[in-house]
């Protein structure tokens, strides 16, 4: 008697993505449409895609999706909780969505608590519009708009946004995770589907970063694209989960 | 005991709340008033003068009819949790003052893309740049040639009493959810702040459709998707033919102007707004002293009022535009008389308000010009 | 026991189920896809475990897993 052992998600339409070879959009993806899945929820979930690589959430996502200009999303998904609050939301941004067109408004949604689920994918460069430097850049990496090399003393240094966000009260769930190995990716499946479980139960704002492979602008094969994640990216960005206000509480 | 100035609004607004009664409300307040009574119960806005009663009002009154009042972070975050009100189907406003509703503009391309209703207000005040906090009318061009980018329209309405502005408020929830397009409510400074007697009608007729695309989580249903992204130029060309129909749909009917004794006038003043209101002091003044004179008021400015104001031309021997800005609307007004008779202007900018003797004085210069007796 | 159900027209060649596959179960197909690179293929399908890895590391959702057949 043929079983299932695994098959593509409910939550995901049956097409191939426009993704590059190796993109970690594609696994956050299909983690997305696991969890939601799992929880039962898609019949009420809302995504609301970036601009971006991943701007077209909503041929891929087998539920409600909307677009968002570019950094507003934790904004609209503000207005769709508050007018919604029933519905599952989840914003899904990239390192320029979120960290920098958009840092007032995640900052401002994080700060309120909005009861929403977010997913920064950081892959360290602006894909979509050819590979320039993202907030996220490491320094010294070589990008259409710092071609020698990302200068700290001219630009700053790579933004931290979970750690940034764990000084506002009112954050409830922060993590780091990593898309380049088995294990990696299911401690970020674990957490991720945490951020959605504490939405459900109306704990407050979470925020999920995902270190994630970007073979074509790193310049480099999709296998050596999880190395560099290992050998540059983490020393930079260490993995973890900055807060659990829930968690403590519950321990308290 | 004391009576804090909210409870003293409040107190006032009270009345208005629960009777068809009339009150006296600054039109600031009414307006807010006038949009929850439309069904508007979602509200997210920043301080900005000379709208800051706007904001006061409604986190006051939200709650209190069970609604949402949020500040936002800032008037770009405030348009776009308009948005995404609008995209779960609620009946979402947002306001500010002209820097403010600049700021709006990305925004309101977005929704005019993503066919979201929503209404948007602009307490306009003086400019470019920080500018004033004085009235202005110098948003015209903004507000009707839509500053935010690509090809969209939407209803502009220019209320001149605080009454009009309820009356308009009310309506623009009807006409965003018909078309399914945001739409511009154009107040200014001085009517923001002006109070006068009113009544808000406590349950006004409005039409609120059945809002199938909205995103209400697809149980029951294939998923849906609010988008304006079309990356096939043949898709995107497809998809604007059907935003331009419904552009074309309002030109036909969502017109809407108000004339004063243009029947035998020979000089036509045009004016919108708290502006149309001087004029018509000033078209009285006239008449004393022997002008006929009328007053042709726009009251939607887009769709602008062009086949009315053209049936003018017949008596009309001259036109005088009257705006607080530098000269905008005036170029429709040349649009519609097609150079057939002479359209002068006469404005005043940085938040001046013209009195109605300087008006007065500009017709006679012009009839004198133009040798009209 | 294990079958494993290959979109061979959405493989995009990445390489990270062969990589990671604990059993070696996966290899680049010789033939090209409709996408102009090597799909992966299930080489060594007996050796399965159903473990699942290279499900858990594929972006395009190319690999289904099924026991004691796919239909």
């Amino acid at each position: 008697m043929s079983e299932a052992v695994y098959q593509m998600p409910e939550s995901l339409k049956h097409v191939v993505t426009h993704y590059c070879a190796g993109c970690g959009h594609g696994i956050v993806q299909r983690l997305i449409g696991e969890i939601v899945d799992e929880l039962g929820i898609r019949e009420r979930t809302v995504g609301i895609a970036p601009v971006g690589c991943a701007v077209l959430g909503y041929d891929y996502f087998n539920f409600d999706v909307s677009e968002a200009a570019h950094g507003r999303t934790p904004a609209v998904a503000t207005g769709m909780k508050r007018a919604r609050p029933d519905l599952i939301v989840f914003s899904y941004q990239g390192d320029g969505d979120l960290a920098a067109i958009g840092t007032a408004e995640i900052i401002h949604a994080g700060n309120r608590g909005e009861n929403i689920t977010v997913i920064f994918v950081n892959n360290g460069v602006y894909g979509m519009t050819g590979g320039q430097m993202a907030p996220t850049t490491l320094v010294g990496q070589v990008t259409k708009t710092t071609p020698r090399g990302r200068m700290v003393e001219d630009v700053g240094a790579p933004l931290k946004v979970p750690e940034m966000l764990a000084v506002c009260d009112r954050t409830a769930f922060l993590a780091r995770c990593a898309l380049n190995s088995p294990k990696h990716i299911r401690d970020a499946k674990r957490a991720l589907k945490k951020a959605f479980q504490y939405q459900v139960d109306g704990k407050g704002f979470s925020l999920v970063e995902f270190l994630s492979p970007c073979p074509t602008y790193w310049g480099v094969e999709p296998l050596e694209a999880l190395k560099w994640i290992d050998e540059k990216v983490l020393p930079e960005y260490p993995l973890g989960v900055m807060k659990d206000a829930p968690a403590q509480a519950e321990g308290a | 005991m004391a009576r804090t100035e909210s409870g003293v609004r409040g107190e006032r607004a009270q009345s208005a709340r629960s009777h068809d009664e009339r009150v006296l409300m600054c039109g600031n307040e009414a307006m807010a008033e006038a949009a929850i009574r439309a069904g508007c119960r979602y509200y997210f806005g920043y301080p900005i003068t000379p709208q800051n009663e706007v904001t006061a009002y409604m986190a006051q009154r939200m709650p209190e009819v069970g609604g949402v009042f949020l500040q936002s972070e800032s008037e770009l975050a405030a348009v776009n949790m308009v948005f995404g009100a609008a995209a779960v189907g609620a009946r979402a406003m947002t306001s500010s003052s002209s820097p403010g509703i600049s700021l709006k503009q990305e925004g309101i391309s977005y929704l005019a893309g993503c066919e979201l209703p929503a209404v948007i207000a602009n307490v306009m005040r003086g400019g470019p740049g920080l500018g004033s906090i004085g009235p202005s009318q110098s948003d015209y061009f903004q507000a009707t040639r839509g500053g935010g980018h690509g090809d969209y329209r939407h209803v502009v309405l220019a209320p001149a009493t605080v009454q009009e502005l309820v009356d308009l408020t009310i309506e623009a929830f009807d006409v965003a959810d018909r078309y399914r397009n945001p739409v511009l409510v154009l107040s200014d400074g001085v009517l923001g702040q002006m109070m006068e007697p009113v009544v808000i009608p406590e349950h006004p007729e409005t039409h609120e459709p059945p809002k199938p695309w909205a995103l209400t989580g697809c149980k029951g249903r294939e998923p849906n998707w609010i988008k304006s992204l079309y990356l096939d130029v043949n898709e995107l060309e497809r998809h604007n033919a059907k935003l331009q129909a419904k552009y074309a749909q309002m030109e036909r009917d969502e017109v809407r102007y108000d004339t004063l004794r243009i029947e035998d006038a020979d000089v036509v003043l045009v004016a919108f707004g708290m502006v149309a209101r001087i004029c018509r002091s000033v078209v009285r003044v006239l008449r004393e002293r022997g002008v006929r004179a009328g007053l042709f008021r726009p009251i939607a400015v887009w769709p602008f009022p062009y086949e009315a104001l053209r049936a003018t031309r017949g008596r009309a021997r001259v036109y005088l535009v009257v705006e607080m800005n530098a000269g905008q609307m005036v170029e429709d007004v040349r649009l519609a008389i097609e150079g057939r008779r002479p359209v002068e202007f006469y404005g005043r900018t940085g938040g001046v308000v013209m009195t109605v003797e300087e008006v007065v004085v500009e017709v006679e210069k012009l009839l004198a010009k133009e040798g009209v007796s | 026991m294990y079958e494993l159900k290959i979109r061979y027209d959405w493989c995009k060649s990445c390489g990270y189920c062969i990589a990671s596959c604990p059993r070696k179960v996966l290899e680049f197909g010789d033939e090209l896809n409709a996408r102009g690179v090597h799909p992966v293929v299930a080489a060594h399908p007996e050796q399965c475990n159903g473990c699942r890895t290279c499900v858990v590391m594929c972006p395009d959702v190319v690999i289904e897993v099924y026991k004691n057949g796919t239909d």
